[in-house]
């Protein structure tokens, strides 16, 4: 049939010549191919101790944060937990009791929470519902285990520790 | 007895055991592998004749590489009990005959052999290379190198049939 | 004296197999770290620095593996396999010469097992044995892609050592003997009798083709790639050793190592000089002790083995595994014809320079 376009391009095959079918000059070249990989820097990162740098908008491990004074500022309002496509996040809220305005800055606050890390799909979108800023993925790629409960992080492992700011 | 006498023995009753065991192995592939060890026996005997070179050529020619292919053609042939035809009478009959003229005949050459020459070696050295080279390439040039055009003539041929016909 | 030579020889054999074991053990280590090198990975470097443990725990592991034995395998031969395949591989080193004599004082100490007239013969008789532990292991799994595997192998290892034959008859016309020692000490000599080339007279000069064809052989003898087609994963499994597990199998691989080990000594000892090294004349009339040079020596045959192990991962890496009737066609149609064309070339060769009348 008449090409459209008669671009294609009939290739076509020379018989080898003696050099060719001798194949060593081949064989040659391609073990200087490998020999000059042999001596390459490698690609691997040796990784538990080696860490490859994250880019800017890596999505890790939660955190919740405290404010300037060492206050939790998570209110439990369970906007998070609403836009969790994957339902990751659960709650329980609790009123906050006189004398403990130096823990909790809102009057309201999260008695447990607890993200399942088997769970998420770390999107991220728990960080844009928040309205108090309080829960950042700015963590570290949750640890592997045996057991599916040291998945479930709770408060313990969430909030942020207090020295840090 | 001395070493030498008693490594002889040995060998030639695991050279006569084995031997043995390869007519009345059930098994095809063990009746290779006791034919195997025949040789090795046979190979010992020559080393005791100081006949190195024989001896190794014996291993490579018979056990490395014609075993080879006995083994290489038996497993090919898969071989066992069930498939394989009952023997008639007349089989058997014919089997017996042929036996016992091969039997015959091996008996009068044994017969004819002189037993009170036991001493074989005149020379320590006969069996080596260099020796062996000489009586094969001055009095025994002719059959020698007949032997070898034949040789190469069957290997010729082989590379013949296997090369693809290319117009 | 009998039995201070048994004791010295007992040693010796001892010496040589650990050496051949160790070797093959780490190689396993070196060619899986290699292998990433070429591929621009870093392979196994956990186990201990740089991964030098590794071995052990391969071992370990497969020592603690479960022994399977097929229902209707020939146990007796299934077991003889593997251990055929050790003994083979194993007992070639015996007519290497691993350097020249040790003196010491009046005591003299050949560094090697046997120098037997047939020395070379005697390498060729045992590789050719060799495939008789995969026939037995591989038959006697009653597995059909053992099989195939050991029907492969069969006619590999026949094929190609016929040209290795023939590209050893070049070989020996030009030194003119098949004792070992001798094929190595004829190489302590000038190359073409150019000056200051004492110890470079390495037979790889005067028969390149033979060499290269043994080079050829060898790996198909070793079943290396390009020439593994009787353990091809890709369309037989593991090829002989599908059924064999633990320590079985562990034997078949180091049988595997150790054979590549020994060619490697063997290529060395017979085209590349063995022992001798460039500039030995000058070490000895310089009044260096000759235990010296002997050791020397030894380590230069040692570095000319690491670079054929070297040489057989770097091939691994390099070249794909030849298709079956390709590889009957390269070993009948090519190497033979070739080899026979060397011996008559070198044979006229040598009576035109008149080494022979």
């Amino acid at each position: 049939m008449e090409s459209l376009t008669n671009r294609k391009k009939v290739l076509e095959q020379k018989p080898m010549t003696f050099a060719e079918r001798m194949y060593l000059p081949a064989i040659l070249s391609g073990l200087t191919i490998t020999l000059k990989h042999f001596f390459k820097k490698k690609a691997t990162i040796r990784y538990p101790e080696v860490k490859r740098e994250y880019s800017t908008n890596f999505r890790g491990i939660h955190s919740l944060k405290r404010d300037e004074e060492g206050r939790e500022r998570c209110t439990a309002c369970g906007l998070c937990a609403l836009s969790c496509p994957a339902e990751a996040i659960t709650m329980i809220a609790a009123e906050r009791k006189p004398g403990e305005e130096g823990l909790y800055r809102e009057e309201k606050y999260a008695a447990t929470y607890e993200i399942n890390m088997l769970r998420c799909i770390f999107c991220g979108f728990c960080e844009e519902a928040c309205p108090k800023e309080a829960i950042y993925l700015d963590g570290d790629i949750p640890p592997a285990s045996f057991d599916r409960e040291n998945f479930v992080y709770g408060k313990d492992k969430l909030v942020e520790p207090i020295h840090k700011k | 007895m001395t070493i030498t006498q008693s490594l002889f023995y040995f060998l030639a009753f695991v050279a006569i055991f084995s031997s043995l065991l390869v007519v009345t192995a059930k098994n095809p592939i063990h009746s290779v592998l006791y034919l195997i060890l025949t040789f090795f026996t046979l190979t010992g005997e020559y080393i005791l004749l100081n006949a190195q070179f024989i001896g190794i050529v014996n291993i490579i020619v018979y056990a490395g590489a014609i075993m080879v292919l006995f083994l290489f053609v038996i497993m090919l042939l898969n071989l066992n009990v069930e498939s394989e035809p009952q023997k008639t009478n007349l089989m058997k009959f014919i089997g017996i005959i042929t036996g016992g003229i091969g039997l015959v005949v091996l008996t009068a050459a044994l017969k004819s052999t002189d037993p009170s020459n036991t001493v074989v070696i005149q020379e320590v050295d006969m069996g080596l290379v260099k020796n062996l080279g000489q009586v094969l390439f001055k009095e025994f040039l002719l059959p020698f190198e007949i032997v070898s055009i034949l040789f190469l003539s069957a290997m010729v041929g082989a590379v013949l049939l296997a090369r693809k016909e290319t117009k | 004296m009998e039995s201070a030579l048994i004791i010295e020889k007992f040693l010796l054999i001892t010496i040589v197999l650990v050496v051949s074991l160790v070797v093959a053990m780490y190689m396993t280590l070196v060619e899986r770290r290699f292998a990433a090198f070429f591929q621009d990975r870093l392979g196994p470097n956990r186990a201990g620095p740089f991964g030098i443990l590794q071995p052990l725990a391969d071992g370990v592991k497969l020592f603690t593996k479960e022994e399977i034995l097929p229902e209707n395998a020939n146990k007796l031969l299934f077991i003889m396999g593997p251990s055929l395949a050790m003994f083979t591989a194993t007992i070639s080193s015996a007519v290497i010469p691993w350097g020249r004599d040790l003196v010491f004082g009046d005591k003299v100490i050949s560094l090697q097992v046997a120098d037997i007239n047939v020395g070379l013969l005697y390498i060729f008789g045992v590789v050719s044995l060799g495939v008789y532990g995969m026939m037995v292991g591989g038959w006697a799994s009653n597995n059909k892609y053992s099989l195939l595997g050991t029907i492969r192998a069969a006619s590999q290892s026949i094929s190609y050592e016929i040209a290795m034959g023939m590209a050893i008859i070049a070989l020996l016309m030009v030194t003119g003997t098949l004792s070992m020692r001798g094929i190595v000490d004829g190489q302590g000599s000038t190359l073409y009798g150019l000056k200051g080339t004492e110890g470079l007279g390495w037979n790889v000069f005067y028969q390149p083709v033979a060499f290269l064809i043994y080079l050829i052989c060898m790996f198909a003898e070793c079943n290396r790639t390009p020439f593994d087609l009787p353990e091809c994963e890709s369309e037989l499994v593991a090829g002989y050793h599908t059924e064999h597990s633990s320590m079985k199998l562990g034997f078949y691989l180091f049988a595997e190592y150790i054979n590549m080990f020994v060619s490697s000594a063997v290529i060395s000892a017979l085209f590349f000089g063995g022992y001798n090294f460039p500039g030995q004349e000058a070490l000895a009339n310089a009044g260096v002790a000759s235990y010296w040079i002997t050791l020397i020596g030894v380590g230069a045959f040692f570095c000319k083995i690491a670079f054929f192990l070297f040489f057989f991962v770097w091939v691994r890496w390099t070249i794909p595994r030849f298709r079956y009737d390709q590889l009957m066609r390269l070993g009948w149609n090519m190497l033979v014809p070739l080899a026979i064309a060397n011996i008559g070339i070198t044979g006229v060769v040598m009576y035109l320079t008149g080494h022979i009348n």
